[in-house]
């Protein structure tokens, strides 16, 4: 097991002729990811090869999951044509749609958003690293390379910052670890990936990665302590931010009092979450956890 | 981007939200000019209006009455150049005095929990906002806004409703309001706006409704679709390091410390700032000096403009690399900084402390080690590395 991406998930990538969607479809079949089509309307009918792999590409996403069985998408397309491939992607009817296109517009997810959840379609992203399950799929542009299948579950709203702790954590390996993105409204939350790690036999610690701007930390926290009976170690990036100046991500900004840092861990403690003050202090504390375990 | 006032004025009328006249002025002369175009349209009073993206300048003396022109230019000279919280005033809005009868409220922002829109509502204007959430939250009234719908004559409708314009003023002043919102919808909608606020809206004594003061923040990301917003940015207040990273396409933030940051991911950079910070506490409270993520590619042109910026500021004592090489090699970052350090020449001139781990990081290594220019420290780790560098400012 692992959350939302296991060996069975076949995958197609909108964007997979531009350069971004070749390198990463490149990468992402080396790590044994089942890449099963590109979408592209002005190449319908071609197929990219991938060193010894032949990827086809379709029309629409329609056609490519009535030819295939995809039931993930993964979006390569610039900001000005992310929405147009969200919106073909939900209506297609495809359960997961994985965004990592940054500088995705607001309005445009808010849109997007709306209607994935009347379609009951997962989002992941904007502005987001993807998701990997090691050694079973890996969707996005995480180095598969860094550990293999363990016992932890990351969820993280950083790129970066996940692979930090993955390289920290590299002996344990990881169930899946998940980039949820640090745009101000993404399609997966803390919380959703919480639940889903809670209720995943292969997870048996849980990391949490936040950063400044937002409440999403503090909700996770509440959930925490009413739902997740699973050891969660926490870290929050931003201490030193400060307010009203965006650091880098879209939703990282501190405005007045809210969104600090300091609230996000005090929260999370107070929920019973070990939170540790660097990425190495809270690879620490996992491997405590995990050690006892 | 935080508009300001004047700024948020233009935008409301384009969009058909009434305003009131108003013109900005940058010196005494230009009060002058706009309090006597105004007082020929209304004749009694102006307002002259500091223009800060900060609340509470009223109470700072950022707003006062002028009744004729050289009032204003009197005015406008006392408002210009005053500082109000660390914002010094670089101009002026001259507005139309307004007959108030009555102060609402209403701002339409993101909802980045439930992840839609949220409107907010009072018949209860003029006061802080935060404070009226604070002290009576029934007062203020908070509807949901679907982001595919917006605010149409029904939700319009809804959003009055639910603060009580039809009981606590007149019907007809209600559907004045509920119009009003549809119009500031617009605002919203066809600007890529993340928040526009209206405190006070306000009831005249001749019975309209009026925008009197307005906030709105645009979407940055939406700048594609918006070429026209980037004349709205205040280039003059940008920090110069800051404007020179932005034309050079840096994520930069001029930060009040002395150890320099260049890290990959945006997430990755702000932990770098605090494991600094931390480190700093042991080495004579130094601090980091900026926020700068050169992001996924590190090619040795960006790494060269980084490390450009940073070195010219003055308050930097020291640099601290630390990259996680992902999708980028580290072999291809180390290259980066030997040529930028090439490229820079003299003009390299602080320590460097570079941790360097993820993809290729042996041969990244190797090639720091191979170069051996005597700036470079080549740390193991990232909490080692910060405690280079923060000694190293602090030499």
């Amino acid at each position: 097991m692992a959350i939302f991406l296991t060996e069975a998930s076949k995958v197609i990538v909108q964007g997979m002729t531009g350069s971004e969607g070749t390198k990463h479809t490149t990468r992402m079949l080396a790590s044994g990811t089942s890449v099963v089509g590109g979408v592209n309307p002005r190449k319908a009918g071609t197929s990219v090869s991938f060193g010894d792999v032949d990827v086809p590409v379709f029309g629409s996403v329609s056609e490519a999951i009535s030819a295939t069985g995809a039931d993930v998408s993964v979006i390569f397309v610039p900001p000005a044509h992310t929405r147009g491939a969200v919106v073909e992607a939900i209506e297609a009817g495809i359960p997961l749609v994985v965004i990592i296109t940054e500088g995705v517009p607001v309005a445009d997810t808010a849109e997007f958003f709306a209607l994935a959840q009347e379609k009951g379609v997962r989002l992941i992203g904007p502005n987001c690293p993807g998701l990997i399950s090691p050694g079973k799929s890996n969707v996005g542009i995480i180095p598969a390379d860094i550990t293999g299948p363990g016992r932890v579950g990351l969820v993280s709203k950083s790129g970066t910052l996940t692979y930090q702790m993955m390289y920290e954590l590299r002996d344990f390996g990881f169930s899946t670890a998940i980039g949820i993105g640090g745009d101000p409204i993404i399609g997966t939350t803390h919380i959703d990936a919480l639940a889903a790690f809670e209720a995943d036999p292969d997870t048996e610690v849980i990391v949490m990665i936040g950063e400044i701007g937002g409440d999403a930390e503090e909700r996770a926290a509440a959930y925490i302590a009413e739902h997740v009976t699973k050891p969660v170690v926490g870290y929050v990036a931003g201490f030193t931010a400060p307010e009203g100046k965006t650091m880098g991500h879209a939703g990282a900004i501190v405005s007045g009092s809210s969104g600090t840092a300091q609230a996000k861990k005090e929260a999370l403690e107070a929920a019973g979450v070990k939170v540790g003050k660097t990425p190495s202090e809270t690879a620490a504390l996992a491997r405590e956890l995990l050690t006892q375990s | 981007m935080d508009l300001f006032e004047y700024q948020a004025r233009d935008i409301f009328e384009k969009h058909g939200v009434p305003v009131l006249g108003g013109v900005v002025a940058t010196t005494p002369d230009e009060a002058r000019a706009g309090a006597e175009q105004l007082l020929g349209d209304t004749g009694g009073v102006v307002v002259v209006k500091a223009q800060v993206k900060v609340g509470g300048r009223g109470k700072a003396g950022g707003v006062k009455l002028a009744r004729s022109a050289d009032d204003a230019v009197e005015k406008a000279t006392e408002i210009l150049g005053m500082d109000i919280k660390g914002h010094t005033v670089h101009r002026v809005m001259i507005a139309a005095g307004a007959k108030i009868a009555q102060e609402f409220y209403f701002s339409l922002l993101l909802d980045r929990a439930e992840r839609r829109y949220l409107a907010m509502c009072s018949v209860e204007g003029g006061m802080e906002i935060e404070e009226l959430a604070v002290e009576r939250p029934e007062a203020l009234a908070r509807v949901a806004v679907d982001p595919r719908v917006g605010i149409d004559q029904a939700k319009a409708d809804e959003i009055v409703a639910a603060a009580g314009f039809p009981e606590k003023t007149t019907p007809e002043i209600a559907a004045k309001v509920a119009d009003v919102l549809q119009k500031l919808w617009l605002v919203y909608r066809d600007e890529d706006a993340t928040l526009v606020e209206v405190n006070p809206l306000v009831l005249t004594e001749d019975g309209e409704i009026v925008a009197l003061d307005g906030k709105v923040t645009l979407d940055e990301n939406a700048g594609f679709r918006h070429a026209e917003h980037a004349e709205l940015e205040d280039a003059a207040a940008a920090d110069p390091l800051e404007a020179r990273a932005k034309e050079k396409d840096l994520n930069y933030v001029k930060l009040d410390g002395e150890v320099g940051i260049i890290g990959n991911g945006a997430g990755l950079v702000m932990s770098t700032l605090d494991v600094v910070a931390y480190a700093g506490e042991k080495h004579g409270g130094v601090k980091p000096a900026n926020f700068l993520d050169i992001g996924g590619g590190a090619s040795a042109e960006v790494m060269a403009a980084g490390l450009d910026i940073i070195l010219t500021d003055p308050q930097v004592k020291s640099v601290f690399v630390n990259v996680f090489g992902g999708i980028t090699a580290c072999d291809a970052v180390a290259n980066g900084i030997v040529a930028a350090l090439e490229i820079l020449g003299d003009e390299a001139s602080k320590p460097l402390v570079v941790r360097l781990d993820g993809n290729n990081v042996v041969e990244g290594r190797q090639i720091l080690a191979d170069a051996g220019h005597p700036l470079v420290t080549l740390a193991d780790t990232m909490d080692g590395g910060a405690d280079k560098a923060a000694e190293l400012a602090n030499a």
